[in-house]
């Protein structure tokens, strides 16, 4: 079990990425220097649909967006997450992708795609954003590599 | 303090002289719903919260159509799986994909009656891949997938009537049989249009071997072998030493067409009919039968495209015993036999006659030796018929009244239902003595060991499946929902642990540990691998299209929302086809869909699956559609309209969703 460390950087809280964010796209963004990681889930596996153990930041090794892997998260996009997200500012269902790299750390990103159940239960900025939509995102049960490339598309934009 | 111990001695000396009734005399049943039930009962049967039962119990649905699963011992139904007889829970039978799976030579049947479970068999032993059932009425076989729980192949078989010796298989599943309760004339509409009264001279009977492909679960008609009129009523694949007999118990050796209480009665014997299944299938291979005209379907739900393919089969091969003199054997067996059970050896069959005061154990020995030896008394409308007292192992003397079937454990203990004295028998296939008695609630039918029908017994359990209720729940009236009771076999006395109710007649069932159909079960398809013709692989896919009459709405479906959601152009008398692709990828998430004034049913459809529902609409208006199935916060949400305008109306055909704030 290794430890979803915390990163102090520049994200924005309440325009969330994979779950519904009921405010809306246009929120304004928190104040810099707010926690994204989520020290609550230290400690916490997925028991199911995810990669089974939280991804850390140590885990992810981005360089230069890769226009392949960016391309392949399209096609996952267009028909598992589409239907709630758009690729642009505003919300559907759930927020808009634009930008939201810059927005949320990565490790936190796969976590929600991949490990919603953990994120839902320990995780205070999932749980805010839960008692904020009251629909929980759909575990679509994503693989790990379909996850990163999801990730490299949410780069594009 | 001392006049409530003096009760509570009477009491169990009462308790001890009831006891010693039940197990002297039979027939004898307490006159209350109060059974020799002790107080460590319930914690047997206790699975807490959270916690998963031990076996699966299939158990027919009987005259529902359906096959529902228990947990054992909890007795919690887990599952109700649509096979014959359309649900409106799921929309089987009634959305397009599952009308082709109830399609028969006699149209769309959406109804049957179904008896026998009959888990599929690697070397004599369940396996945990696929249950089969019979449909008695319009003759069928189905085969359960249990990865999904869903039926997957549905087969009609020909030259049948009344499926009763059905399904049961060879212990690779090679074949699965199929025996003609009724006969009946065959042949050309001439030849099947005869007076009831020449029975004799017309009717014939059949026994199908039915091949399910081990990949996919196709099943086709290998071969059919011809017998005499009669009636077949149960049947048993050989094992182990008997491996390549089949054995089928037939009554009515009096060949009466009339009154058959009375007039199939009148013999002191009927028989078992031995069926050398490996050399039929050498015969077969080799081309010695005849190919008849006959006409079949068989039907397979394809996992991709979500969809039931109907094939019709024109032919059947079918084989003659009277030619092919050493496939078919008539063994005499006591007064309308009705089970026909194979112990877990392979080495004895057990009949039952229904009228017979004593259980006949034959010797799979001695029929070869017999065989061998063309021991033979006589002959049953030209197939040789083995003497009795050469094939017999031995009689089970005054076991009970009405044995009907026999199920077994692994310490060479028989288990025998007795139908008219309600009670289950215990008693030892080496000495054939009884050795245990419990009284059942009421008229039990058949009975379940789990894997007790196998080369390899898992014991502990033996249970009880009842045709008749009475008092023993709370009352709802004239009907009450038959009852299936579980007992304890792990000491030498059988002890009841638990009733619990079951849908229709639960007339068999099969159990095995869980462990051998947990791992194989399927939480979601993946819309990867969907390949639908109509299937909207995400929103951007959604469209609208009209053919004519015909309105082809391509929707999705995700927590909790319908793309599209709002639909106009759509005309009075259209026949409008939505449909409608889940795109959830999680467990347990299906999404339901009905719409107003549709005379079909709803659909569910599982995450990752496209289904279709058919809809004329009939009347001017705004019509609201929703979702059925509660699945997240804003299930209410989750709906829509479809606008119909006049027939012969120009209102432009268009479809949306439409975002509050979506912008881009
Ligand atoms: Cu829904």
């Amino acid at each position: 079990m290794k430890p979803l460390r915390s990163i102090g950087t520049a994200v924005l809280l309440t325009t969330l990425v994979m779950i519904q964010a009921c405010g809306g796209g246009s929120t304004p963004a928190d104040p810099p220097g707010a926690p994204s990681g989520p020290p609550g889930a230290s400690g916490a596996t997925a028991d199911k649909g995810g990669a089974g153990e939280l991804i850390t930041a140590a885990d992810l090794n981005l360089s230069a967006v890769d226009p392949a892997m960016a391309e392949k998260g399209k096609t996952t996009y267009d028909v598992k997450c589409q239907a709630c997200h758009s690729t642009g500012e505003n919300r559907v269902v759930g927020p808009g992708w634009k930008g939201v790299t810059t927005r949320r750390e990565p490790a936190w990103i796969m976590n929600m795609i991949m490990n919603i159940d953990v994120m839902l239960e320990k995780d205070p900025e999932a749980q805010k954003l839960l008692e904020e939509c009251l629909v929980r995102m759909p575990n679509q049960n994503l693989s790990k590599d379909e996850a990163r490339e999801v990730l490299e598309f949410m780069r594009t934009l | 303090m001392k006049r409530s111990l003096k009760t509570t001695t009477l009491l169990l000396g009462s308790g001890a002289a009831l006891f010693l009734l039940f197990n002297t005399m039979q027939g004898c049943r307490p006159q209350t719903t109060q059974a020799a039930v002790t107080g460590e009962a319930g914690s047997k049967t206790y699975v807490k919260p959270g916690s998963y039962d031990e076996f699966y119990n299939f158990v027919s649905g009987g005259f529902s159509g359906q096959l529902s699963v228990y947990g054992l011992p909890s007795g919690r139904m887990l599952r109700n799986i649509p096979v014959f007889s359309v649900n409106p829970e799921s929309g089987w039978g009634y959305s397009e994909e599952t009308k082709p799976m109830l399609m028969t030579t006699h149209g769309f049947i959406p109804w049957d009656d179904s008896h026998h479970p009959e888990l599929s068999m690697t070397d004599g032993v369940p396996d945990g891949k696929w249950c089969f059932i019979n449909g008695n009425n319009t003759p069928r076989i189905a085969l359960v997938d249990l990865g999904t729980f869903r039926t997957k192949s549905i087969i009609e078989i020909p030259n049948c009537a009344g499926n009763h010796s059905s399904p049961f298989t060879t212990p690779n599943s090679e074949y699965v049989i199929s025996g003609t309760r009724f006969s009946i004339p065959m042949g050309t509409d001439t030849e099947r249009d005869v007076p009831i009264e020449s029975y004799r001279e017309n009717f014939k009977g059949t026994v199908s071997f039915i091949h399910p492909e081990p990949e996919s679960g196709k099943m086709s008609i290998a071969f059919q072998i011809i017998t005499p009129g009669m009636n077949f009523d149960l049947s048993h694949t050989g094992k182990g030493p008997s491996d390549g007999w089949f054995f089928f118990s037939c009554y009515n050796s009096e060949q009466a067409y009339s009154l058959l209480e009375v007039n199939a009665s009148q013999r002191d014997k009927d028989f078992i009919m031995a069926v050398n299944w490996k050399k039929a299938e050498e015969y077969a291979k080799a081309g010695k039968g005849r190919k008849v005209p006959v006409e079949y379907y068989s039907n397979w739900y394809n996992d991709e495209t979500h969809t039931g393919e109907s094939t019709v089969m024109k032919e059947v091969l079918q084989l003659d015993p009277r030619e092919l003199t050493d496939l078919v054997y008539f063994m005499p067996c006591p007064k309308s036999p009705h089970g026909c059970d194979v112990d877990p050896t392979g080495e004895y069959i057990v009949g039952s006659g229904k009228l017979a005061a004593l259980i006949p154990v034959f010797s799979f020995t001695k029929i070869q030796a017999a065989i061998a030896a063309k021991d033979h008394d006589g002959d049953f409308m030209g197939i040789p018929v083995l003497k009795y007292e050469s094939v017999l192992h031995g009689e089970v003397k005054k076991p009970g009244l009405g044995p009907l079937h026999t199920e077994f454990d692994a310490n060479g203990n028989a288990y025998t239902s007795m139908f008219v004295s309600s009670e289950i028998v215990k008693w030892s296939l080496k000495s054939l003595e009884v050795l245990d008695r419990v009284p059942t609630y009421y008229s039990i039918g058949h009975l379940c060991v789990p894997g007790g029908d196998s080369k390899k017994p898992w014991g502990k359990y033996v249970i009880a499946y009842n045709k008749i209720t009475k008092d023993r729940f709370l009352p709802t009236g004239p009907e009450l929902a038959q009852s299936a009771q579980l007992f304890s076999i792990e000491g030498d006395k059988m002890e009841l642990l638990l009733d619990f109710p079951t849908i229709g007649e639960p007339h068999y069932a099969q159990a095995l540990p869980a462990e051998l159909v947990k791992p194989r079960e399927v939480k979601f398809f993946d819309i990867n691998k969907n390949k639908h013709p109509y299937l909207a692989k995400g929103e951007s896919e959604t469209r609208i299209e009209r053919k004519g009459n015909e309105v082809h709405v391509w929707m999705t479906t995700i927590r909790s929302h319908f793309t599209p959601d709002n639909i106009e152009g759509v005309k009075v008398g259209d026949e409008v086809y939505f449909h409608i692709t889940n795109l959830e990828q999680d467990w347990d998430v299906p999404h339901g869909f009905a719409i107003k004034g549709a005379a079909t049913a709803e659909l569910l459809i599982m995450p990752g699956e496209t289904q279709t529902l058919k809809w004329v609409p009939d009347q001017v208006g705004v019509v609201p559609m929703y979702c059925t199935d509660f699945c997240s916060a804003l299930h209410q949400e989750m709906q829509g309209y479809v606008r119909v305008s006049p027939a012969g109306s120009k209102v432009e055909l268009k479809a949306e969703t439409r975002s509050v704030d979506a912008g881009s």
